[in-house]
């Protein structure tokens, strides 16, 4: 287990599919595959004048945490390329931190 | 070469040049590969030309391309379309080779020539016709025209021929009718400013984040439309502007809008004029930049009162108390600024639209302050990237244009025929016969045309055509005598420089015998009047001398990455948008930013904002409603695909796979519609079929048809065509443009729509 993980704001996940792209070119996985995929939920009305239109990356056991592209001093492909810059990659005890108090925020081990 | 450490490289701007600039290496080694820095401008075709690393293996094989973190404009961030960009590079289907045709026209058999048969043929024929026609029976085609323009309308006018056209674009219904407002009432270009000018971006200590932000009629997440990074939008809302979204479908956007304003399609002017009476009756305006700098405000104010927010709500569709709150929102915001996108462009009547949304931008003093609408100046004056070649067309010839006598308003911007007298001219041989066309980067029988049939008969009348594109298309089959295989940008040299910044678009690969589209210009040109070519020995001549206004040559550029044009806000304050007198304000006849337009009302046009309805809707023709009950609109963007682009490119087709009609849930179970069911959409022009995707993105009254779709994997051959007459929802739009010649009902139709029957698909 890594001490390392990947800190999601999805709030701000538009499902661009980025960085789903981003990784499957990187570690040229097969079409269609990824370290890291993208749910959607929704469109549906929750209130009036209020909709759930969601978008949450999960990472795949594919995922590597881009230990490679690190060690050169480099972002993950799938966080250097996330359009909304939503991602961030670092040690989970420094990540958990980070999250406190932020809504719709989602931390990755693997 | 040496390995390059990328962080080595920060905040180490240029002092030298007037632009912002470091210099950094284009090219170096990483692990066995080669990388190429460059600006991913076109094609396939894309309006922004983000920063990309191009990773080549020793084969010289494209193997990656990753986003460019130096790149102030994307910084390292890229969408799908790049992400998958080797696939296009190297996909087996692209034109490696010139092809002229072995058969009769639709058959697809073809013949491997050499660019010079190619070229010499070609111009065989254009000067044939031209001796017995005149120039003016040659008409040179693009598409969007990204990275196009400039060399297609130089070719056209050393030619001769006045007749340079996005054919198939009824009413020049894209950006054409925005920018042509803004020149004739601003004399400027203006974009949503979201810090892509200054080098430290949201953090620069000149910017101001907008307090609100207007995205009207646009999905920037899936178009990136218009030379602007459609997330920005994102980066903005992370700092905390508020949203506010006009647009009939529920986009991701809208659902996170603070107030979303669920327009019906083609109403926005009726909209846009009830939210500036709003903001003048409230004393919400900005008196002072009125005052100073505007021209009209008093007859704006009058003509805006004829919009009460009750009888818009009632046009609109929209409740009052949002029009009200989105008002009072974007007034009291300091800054504020305002995106808006094709909707504004795709009504019959869009220049009136147009002119509202600029006037909300002027009462509020949004203009060219930080945060709002910024006005936008030649990157590091790359000359001639507009309006080259110019001088090369007589006076005789160039009033000879098409459409140009009909609609005045053509002779202002940039100098494009009518497509729709266009298409007439052809097909009716009034005023004048046309005989041949010369088609690059634009397939539109598959994508832009208006009744794309009415567009296949007349460039099939058209004894010959010539097609520039990456792959085969339902256009090359149909009608080309020779086709020219087109560079995708990995493959080719030139300059980016349409907005904020310049940069060397850099070769990494050579794909068979392709060349890039300014090449292939000028290549022809050489060939058809060596004399007004004479300067451009080669390819580099052409990126020297476009280039030339920013002080360096093309080897020299390569060598500083990104450059970005420092801007100045409120140019109008320091006389830099009257360059013959360095005089404060506008360059328009008042020297002011004409609400009251006295340039349209010397053309005969109301010379203010206005509301008309659509020809075809519940309140023009309710008898049609009967029939056809359902609202229409069409060609929302998606992230995988550049219009017609991009189809034949398996990991973006596979999040895509077909053409898509969005129907409401309740709708879809009143006609018996399941997901996924080939539905049949239909009006009184013509009928197409689509997939059913039954969503609470479109409300009960609207369904929503996907545009640009082609099926490259099925019978290329005519009749078939790719498939390209099955889905293509313009058989539902007439070419019907506005009385300025602008705008056209692309998304304001009406229709019906019922199963597919078995045996139909
Ligand atoms: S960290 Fe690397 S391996 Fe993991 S999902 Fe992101 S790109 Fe893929
Ligand atoms: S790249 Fe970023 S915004 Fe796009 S789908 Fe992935 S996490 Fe979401
Ligand atoms: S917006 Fe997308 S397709 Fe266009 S240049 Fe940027 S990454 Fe490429």
């Amino acid at each position: 287990m890594s001490e390392y993980g990947l800190l999601i704001d999805y709030k701000y996940c538009t499902g661009c599919l980025s960085c789903d792209f981003a990784c499957n070119q990187e570690h040229g996985f097969p079409l269609g595959q990824s370290g890291i995929k993208v749910a959607q939920f929704g469109p549906w009305e929750i209130d009036t004048d209020k909709y759930e239109y969601l978008f949450v990356p999960a990472l795949t056991e594919l995922c590597t945490l881009c230990s490679q592209r690190v060690e050169k001093g480099k972002q993950p492909a799938c966080v250097q390329h996330c359009q909304s810059l939503v991602m961030t990659y670092g040690r989970i005890e420094d990540l958990a931190k980070q999250m406190v108090g932020k809504p719709k925020h989602v931390l990755y081990s693997r | 070469m040496t390995d390059f450490d990328e962080t080595e490289f920060e905040d180490d701007w240029d002092d030298e040049l007037p632009w912002i600039c470091e210099e950094k290496p284009w090219r170096w080694e990483e692990d066995g590969l080669t990388v190429t820095r460059g600006s991913s401008f076109t094609g396939p075709g894309c309006h922004d030309g983000c920063g990309v690393l191009m990773y080549t293996d020793k084969d010289g094989k494209l193997v990656k391309v990753e986003g460019d973190p130096l790149n102030t404009y994307n910084q390292g961030r890229l969408c799908i379309r790049c992400l998958a960009l080797k696939d296009v590079v190297n996909h087996p289907d692209r034109l490696h080779y010139p092809l002229k045709r072995a058969g009769e026209r639709g058959e697809n058999k073809w013949e491997r020539i050499s660019w010079d048969e190619a070229i010499a043929t070609i111009a065989e024929k254009f000067n044939a016709i031209k001796a017995e026609f005149g120039a003016e029976a040659v008409v040179f085609a693009q598409g969007t025209g990204r990275d196009i323009a400039p060399y297609l309308q130089r070719l056209a006018f050393s030619f001769g021929s006045p007749n340079y056209v996005c054919y198939g674009l009824a009413g020049n219904a894209c950006m054409i009718p925005r920018l042509s407002v803004q020149m004739m009432s601003l004399t400027a270009i203006t974009m949503p400013d979201y810090s892509q000018m200054l080098p430290d971006r949201y953090e620069d200590e000149d910017y101001a984040i907008p307090e609100c932000v207007i995205i009207w009629g646009r999905n920037p997440l899936a178009s990136n439309a218009d030379g602007n990074f459609g997330h920005w939008c994102i980066d903005a809302m992370k700092r905390g502007s508020k949203l506010v979204v006009v647009d009939p479908r529920l986009t991701w956007l809208a659902a996170q809008a603070d107030i979303w304003l669920q327009v019906r399609p083609g109403t926005d002017a009726a909209l846009a004029l009830g939210m500036l009476n709003i903001i003048i009756q409230e004393d919400l305006f900005d008196r002072d930049f009125v005052e100073l700098w505007t021209y009209g405000f008093e007859q704006l104010a009058e003509r805006a009162a004829e919009y009460p927010v009750e009888k818009v709500a009632e046009i609109t569709w929209i409740p009052a108390e949002k029009i009200l709150a989105a008002a009072r929102m974007y007034a009291k915001a300091k800054p504020a600024l305002i995106e808006w996108g094709v909707a504004v462009d795709m009504t019959k009547e869009s220049v009136p639209i147009t002119h509202a949304i600029n006037c909300l931008v002027n009462i509020t003093g949004n203009l060219d302050v930080p945060g709002g609408n910024v006005i936008t100046e030649l990157a590091c004056n790359v000359s001639g990237y507009y309006g080259w070649g110019n001088e090369l067309i007589s006076r005789e010839q160039f009033e000879k244009r098409i459409g140009m006598d009909k609609y005045p308003m053509l002779r202002y911007g940039i100098p494009l025929a009518s497509p729709d007298e266009m298409c007439d001219a052809i097909l009716t041989d009034k005023p004048y016969p046309i005989k041949a066309m010369w088609v690059q980067a634009n397939n539109p029988i598959a994508c832009m045309a208006a009744d794309p049939k009415k567009t296949y008969d007349s460039m099939k009348k058209l004894d010959f055509v010539v097609v520039v594109d990456l792959f085969h298309t339902p256009t090359t089959i149909a009608f080309a005598d020779i086709v020219l295989p087109a560079a995708a940008f990995p493959e080719r040299n030139g300059v980016r420089a349409v907005f904020y910044y310049a940069q060397c678009i850099n070769q990494a690969v050579q794909i068979g015998e392709t060349k890039g589209d300014a090449e292939i210009c000028r290549l022809l040109g050489k060939a058809l009047n060596p004399e007004a070519w004479e300067p451009y020995e080669s390819e580099m001549d052409v990126w020297d001398d476009l280039g030339a206004g920013s002080g360096l040559t093309f080897e020299e550029m390569r060598n500083y990455g990104q450059m970005i044009h420092p801007n100045i806000y409120r140019k109008y304050e320091e006389g830099r948008l009257r360059a013959y007198d360095d005089a404060p304000g506008f360059n328009t006849p008042t020297g002011r930013a004409e609400m009251y337009s006295t340039v349209m009302e010397g053309y005969g046009l109301d010379p203010l904002p206005y509301y008309e309805e659509p020809p075809e809707s519940p309140y023009s023709t309710p008898e049609l409603m009967e029939e056809y009950p359902l609202i229409l609109t069409t060609g929302a963007r998606q992230v995988a695909f550049f219009h017609s682009e991009h189809r034949q490119i398996p990991s973006l087709r596979a999040t895509y796979p077909y053409p898509q009609i969005e129907i409401n849930p309740e709708v879809a179970k009143e006609y018996g519609i399941e997901q996924g069911d080939w539905v049949w959409i239909e009006n009184s022009f013509g009928r197409c079929q689509q997939k059913a995707n039954i969503t609470n993105v479109v409300p009960k009254w609207l369904v929503h048809a996907d545009h640009g779709w082609w099926f490259p994997e099925e019978e290329a051959a005519e009749p078939h065509l790719f498939g390209v007459f099955k889905s293509n929802v313009n058989q539902l739009v007439p070419y019907n443009c506005g009385r300025s010649g602008f705008g056209n009902s692309y998304k304001t139709m009406i229709c019906k729509i019922y199963k597919v029957k078995e045996g139909e698909v």
